[in-house]
């Protein structure tokens, strides 16, 4: 297995940055999602490491190998696409076998090839059909074997789950994480879904504008977001912003403190709406007023006004089956080691 | 008011195949004046058989159509694939600058054509015939292949480059099978367009060669005998044979196009 590796990888279209200066490593056999808004280049940076995009400056290497001038067609990739976009006038099995044919691999190898990988995707006995004559999630899976059936050294997915409906797409990320497990490929996988990117990856990657602006592991991200549109674009969070005096910041008349704040400088403080309790528990306390109250069954989602009239949200547990009535006053507090420093 | 669209769409079809129905009739019609009442008579098959004339007009048209065909059809396709697939400057000047000829009537590019073949030399003849038919034909062929193109996802062509196909085997493994059934119905349309071309075919065509249309005309100018309802009913028969066969194509080709 081969690792990824994108030197100052840069590429606009008419004039416009859409990539800038991006540099990262995907270390072999890893599983890394490239998450990110629409129009932020993550479908551009997937296509530049297939190859069907040359960058303007950078380097783009596979198992050391510099590719950057290599075709898709010399690279060794697997690609998974949105759409699948399986062959429609080829059954089944001449779609998975089409890598193999390029490769010179032909006959009784490529049958026995084919079955295997329809084998892996649990697709079995259905080497002879039409693409059309498979439901939405066996096309998928297809799409996956053709893919993988080559044995390429990188695979590239390209949001292949947003087509599913949500608990088809839910049973096919755990399939597709036990698949990429069983193989070992080096898999980069694009999306805007940032459940899927935490739940399938080794490592995320958010970009903004053309720009990484975090990565690492899911978990890392999650509770450490280094900047304002990280923590907003994975998961939720509540901003504080004000100067910071003793160690902490004061939102009308609330102290509100957090781990290594530097002192006399102006910042923003982000809390996750799940750390929050609606008590006095915490060393971090503000009143609230509740706007609206979301229920959906297992837990609760509260819309707040804030002590500084900004809009918050909690997370509760229906634990008690009490759900707080619009307009109730309540103390809202959590933890100082949840409360992370963001960048702007 | 569904009475009436049924009506209505009967008198439609009606006064469509009237005139076609009254030519075949007439044809095995014994009187060469189209006197009634009708008298069924084969003479004017084997009057037909015997005018050479008419019978070398049919063939030069057909030929004529082929040929047009076998040019048209290759190069209008690789112009849609071009103007759809591949970016190049001026590429929307060009798909737009492609359909206007579609528009202008024959008789003016016929003049247009007789005029600018003069003054480059070209000249008449048969070959200036048939450039001037594959120049109408084109259009028609481009249309009808961006059509289809326009039905065949361009991903498919890419993720056949990621399996390792160069850009010339996934076009012709993967789009050209895709795109079979418009490229059929466009052979057929440049077909037509040759096979019905009057203005071009007596513009162009030196004096002595004629096509079927042109042999028509001037026999309707000095009065006709039956014999050309016959070769006008044979043609019938082999363009509606041909159309069908383009419908069975194009259902089969949707078919498999849809996902």
């Amino acid at each position: 297995m081969s690792d990824v590796k994108l030197t100052g990888i840069a590429k606009s279209y008419g004039g416009s940055p859409v990539l800038t200066d991006i540099t990262v490593d995907f270390p072999s056999g890893s599983f890394t999602s490239l998450l990110g808004p629409s129009g932020s280049g993550k479908t551009t940076l997937l296509r530049i490491i297939a190859g069907f995009i040359t960058p303007e400056a950078g380097q783009v290497t596979i198992g050391g190998e510099d590719v950057t001038r290599i075709p898709v067609w010399a690279r060794n990739i697997g690609m998974v696409f949105q759409s699948y976009a399986l062959f429609p006038h080829m059954n089944v099995r001449d779609n998975v076998a089409f890598g193999l044919g390029r490769r010179g691999v032909k006959g009784a190898e490529a049958k026995r090839r084919v079955d295997e990988a329809l084998e892996m995707v649990r697709l079995p006995g259905f080497a002879e059909r039409l693409p059309k004559q498979l439901s939405g999630g066996q096309q998928q899976r297809v799409a996956m074997a053709r893919a993988i059936v080559t044995g390429p050294k990188v695979l590239l997915l390209d949001e292949p789950l947003s087509a599913l409906d949500r608990r088809l797409r839910q049973e096919m990320q755990v399939e597709l994480l036990s698949l990429q497990r069983e193989i070992g490929v080096t898999t980069i996988f694009v999306t805007h879904d940032q459940e899927e990117a935490l739940t399938l990856s080794d490592q995320v990657a958010i970009l903004d504008r053309g720009r990484i602006v975090q990565m690492g592991a899911p978990a890392a991200i999650y509770e450490r977001p280094a900047t304002r549109f990280a923590a907003e674009f994975l998961g939720d969070a509540n901003f504080f912003a004000g100067l910071v005096e003793g160690g902490a910041i004061t939102v009308a008349a609330h102290r509100i403190s957090a781990p290594g704040l530097p002192e006399g400088r102006e910042v923003t403080l982000a809390v996750r709406p799940e750390k929050i309790s609606l008590d006095a528990t915490h060393e971090n306390q503000v009143r609230a007023k509740v706007l609206n109250a979301i229920y959906a069954g297992a837990n609760l989602t509260y819309l707040m006004e804030g002590p500084g009239g900004q809009r918050l949200k909690v997370f509760a547990q229906n634990s008690d089956g009490v759900i707080l009535p619009n307009g109730a006053e309540v103390t809202l507090s959590w933890p100082a080691a949840h409360t992370i420093l963001v960048e702007g | 008011m569904k009475a009436f669209g049924r009506v209505y769409l009967c008198l439609l079809i009606f006064f469509l195949y009237l005139p076609i129905g009254v030519m075949i009739a007439m044809g095995f019609n014994a009187s060469p004046y189209y006197q009634l009442p009708f008298e069924f008579s084969t003479r004017w098959w084997h009057e037909l058989w015997q005018n050479a004339e008419l019978l070398e007009a049919g063939k030069n048209s057909v030929i004529v159509a082929i040929i047009v065909t076998l040019i048209a059809t290759p190069v209008g396709t690789a112009a849609a694939v071009a103007l759809h697939r591949r970016e190049f400057p001026g590429r929307n000047f060009l798909r737009v600058m492609l359909l206007p000829p579609i528009a202008i009537p024959w008789l003016i590019t016929g003049t247009a054509m007789l005029v600018m073949f003069y003054w480059s030399g070209i000249g008449r003849g048969f070959h200036a015939m048939l450039i001037g038919h594959v120049a109408l034909a084109i259009p028609y062929v481009v249309l009808v292949v961006s059509t289809g193109l326009q039905t065949i996802r361009q991903d498919l062509e890419e993720a056949a480059m990621s399996l390792g196909a160069t850009p010339l085997f996934a076009f012709f493994r993967v789009t050209l099978p895709l795109l079979t059934p418009s490229i059929i119905g466009a052979a057929l349309f440049a077909f037509a367009v040759s096979l019905d071309q009057f203005v071009i075919s007596y513009f162009l065509a030196t004096p002595g060669y004629t096509t079927l249309p042109v042999k028509i005309y001037s026999a309707i100018r000095k009065g006709f005998t039956p014999d050309i309802n016959i070769i006008s009913t044979v043609l019938l028969l082999a363009s509606m044979a041909l159309v069908l066969i383009y419908f069975i194509f194009s259902k089969f080709g949707a078919k498999d196009v849809r996902r």
